[in-house]
């Protein structure tokens, strides 16, 4: 493997003990300094993954380094140099914002002075300094949420995992939230480990991303790269009518210049060179096809569009049914 | 070893510090035992004048059973702390910290054994005020104490290795209401033991709240027979090194499961 990765996994598998396969053989390499992202619906096994670097749990297979050190001969010493904002918050509700950061810091081995000092920058740069004396049962949302991200960096982590830190957000908080992370990935030289299962998010924050499907990295690159890959524009007509059987995607097969035509639902989405163009000629071979249209959008190529051409399935609909 | 001491003294300051913030907690935990003994020794005062009944009055009897009751209760509903932290992200947190993991446990037991301490105070100076009489005197009343801390260590440390196994409130709390009251009804805590059925006297042999009533009774004669009593509390710091041992070990289970 090599050495200067930040992050490197390679073939991890896990597999529940009631047979759920959470990973089958993934593996990504985050370069130091770089915000990369884990992207793929609930269940794909983003958070298997973020316990397993984060030596919470133990795959069944595979390898993985965390800062040069191996995760699973090296647990303590990956501890000292990560640092974790689970999904769940960990804050403790019982506790004042001040107590669970101070708490946090003695674990990791800071005393007296040094304590103090961190202690207090930290809540004021998180905007906590007033609330910091409250009991955090008190705290919203979003102030849990900065506390766990301070409670995560006090010991000045190399590595930063963020697991889904702005899932049960109201949006504008995670507007907010998307500012101080992408405020934390210019400093310090920090490397962050995003996993998310929302696109705009990762797309945002993340320098480059893996998608994650049924436990496997499907795609890999910069937000960019994954959409240069696909050529054209993204043409999605909403349908009159459920389809199910590929009468819509036989009407199409006649136009020229579009291709990828896929119908889930009442949703059918098509690639081609010139979105505008194409239209016409969709829309008529549809009413040809005797098939209803309701609306019909044309986009340039987004993630949702890569997510689609890897696993087939529309990001949006998967969530949908999850 | 001292990262172990001071980890676990930091987590048994958060606990204290929590419990300090609920007052109901509070109240309830130092009124219960109050109640039992006023409500034990009331229903079961007449136990005095069943022949061969030794004790002069039950209160003298009651009281060391109520202290160890008491220590025997708070331990095996110790769990229910630990499913608190499960379910709020705090123990995950702390496993992907250098902290030692044998402060996650221990940290807790010495919660559990303060209050423990003063729970038992409040039995004691109630007991007196009742009318209760301990010929054994401080020593007698220490051994007592610390017996019954190290039985609420024990049983507080299986508590909390369960609810890191089951990860359910329900299954601790079923598993509590299921051990507790036959453990101490299995037990000289509430009758002499000559004057219980054999088989139970068998049993009681074998389990710890007896060996705590056994020792804190015989430490508070006037001539306590020494051996009897450091035996037992030997037995009972065996007990808890390995119940502590267990639920330290049942992180690695916990950590596998998820």
């Amino acid at each position: 493997m090599q050495t200067s990765a930040a992050i490197e996994a390679r073939d991890l598998t896990k597999t529940y003990p009631k047979g759920v396969r959470a990973l089958d053989g993934l593996g990504f390499s985050v370069e130091a300094g770089t915000v990369f992202g884990l992207l793929g619906p609930n269940g794909a096994g983003k958070s298997t993954t973020v316990k397993i670097l984060t030596t919470l749990t133990r795959p069944d297979s595979g390898q993985a380094r965390v800062a040069g050190v191996d995760v699973l001969a090296n647990p303590d010493r990956v501890r000292r140099s990560i640092g974790l904002v689970a999904q769940r918050s960990g804050v403790d509700l019982e506790a004042t914002g001040r107590e669970n950061l101070t708490l946090q810091g003695q674990v990791y081995g800071l005393r007296g002075a040094e304590l103090r000092t961190r202690v207090e920058q930290l809540l004021e740069r998180f905007g906590l300094a007033e609330a910091a004396g409250r009991v955090t049962r008190g705290y919203s949302g979003g102030m849990q949420r900065r506390l766990d991200i301070a409670m995560g960096l006090i010991h000045r982590p190399r590595v930063l995992f963020l697991d889904e830190p702005t899932t049960g957000l109201d949006p504008e908080v995670r507007a907010d939230m998307w500012a101080e992370i992408a405020h934390l990935s210019g400093s310090e030289g920090l490397t962050i480990l995003l996993t998310t299962h929302y696109l705009e998010e990762a797309d945002r924050l993340a320098g480059r991303l893996a998608i994650v499907d049924h436990g496997r990295v499907v795609a890999e690159g910069s937000p960019d790269e994954l959409k240069g890959e696909l050529r054209g524009d993204a043409i999605q007509v909403e349908l009159g009518d459920p389809q199910a059987d590929g009468q819509a995607s036989a009407a199409l097969d006649r136009v020229p210049g579009v291709w990828e035509v896929t119908v889930e639902g009442r949703s059918l989405r098509a690639r081609t060179d010139n979105g505008s163009a194409a239209v016409p000629a969709v829309l008529q071979a549809l009413e040809a096809g005797g098939l209803r249209v309701a609306s019909v959008t044309i986009a340039r190529p987004s993630l949702d569009d890569v997510y689609l051409r890897h696993t087939g399935r529309s990001f949006t609909r998967t969530e949908e049914k999850v | 070893m001292s990262s172990t001491m001071t980890h676990s003294w930091f987590m048994t300051v958060r606990h204290l510090r929590n419990l300090a913030r609920q007052p109901w907690w509070i109240a309830i935990t130092l009124v219960q035992p109050v109640i039992w003994l006023l409500l034990f020794g009331a229903v079961f005062k007449a136990t005095a004048d069943i022949p061969g009944f030794a004790a002069d009055s039950y209160v003298d009897y009651l009281t060391p059973g109520i202290v160890v009751m008491t220590a025997a209760f708070a331990g095996g509903w110790a769990g229910m702390g630990v499913i608190e932290d499960l379910n709020r992200g705090v123990i995950d947190r702390f496993l992907v910290s250098p902290v030692a993991r044998q402060a996650l446990i221990s940290g807790r037991l010495v919660q559990l054994a303060i209050v423990s301490l003063i729970q038992s105070l409040i039995v004691i100076v109630l007991g007196l005020l009742v009318g209760a009489r301990f010929p054994g005197g401080l020593a007698g009343l220490g051994v007592l104490v610390a017996c019954s801390a190290l039985l609420g260590a024990s049983l507080g440390a299986l508590s909390n290795g369960m609810a890191l196994l089951a990860r359910k409130e329900e299954t601790v709390i079923a598993a509590s209401n299921f051990v507790l009251l036959p453990l101490t009804f299995l037990s000289s805590a509430f009758m002499q033991r000559d004057l219980m059925p054999g088989w139970i006297q068998t049993v009681a042999r074998y389990n710890p709240v007896e060996w705590t009533v056994q020792a804190g009774r015989e430490a508070l004669t006037a001539q306590p027979d020494w051996s009897l009593v450091l035996s037992r509390m030997g037995l009972l710091t065996g007990l808890a090194l390995v119940c502590t041992w267990l639920a330290t070990r049942a992180f690695r289970t916990y950590q596998r499961a998820i």
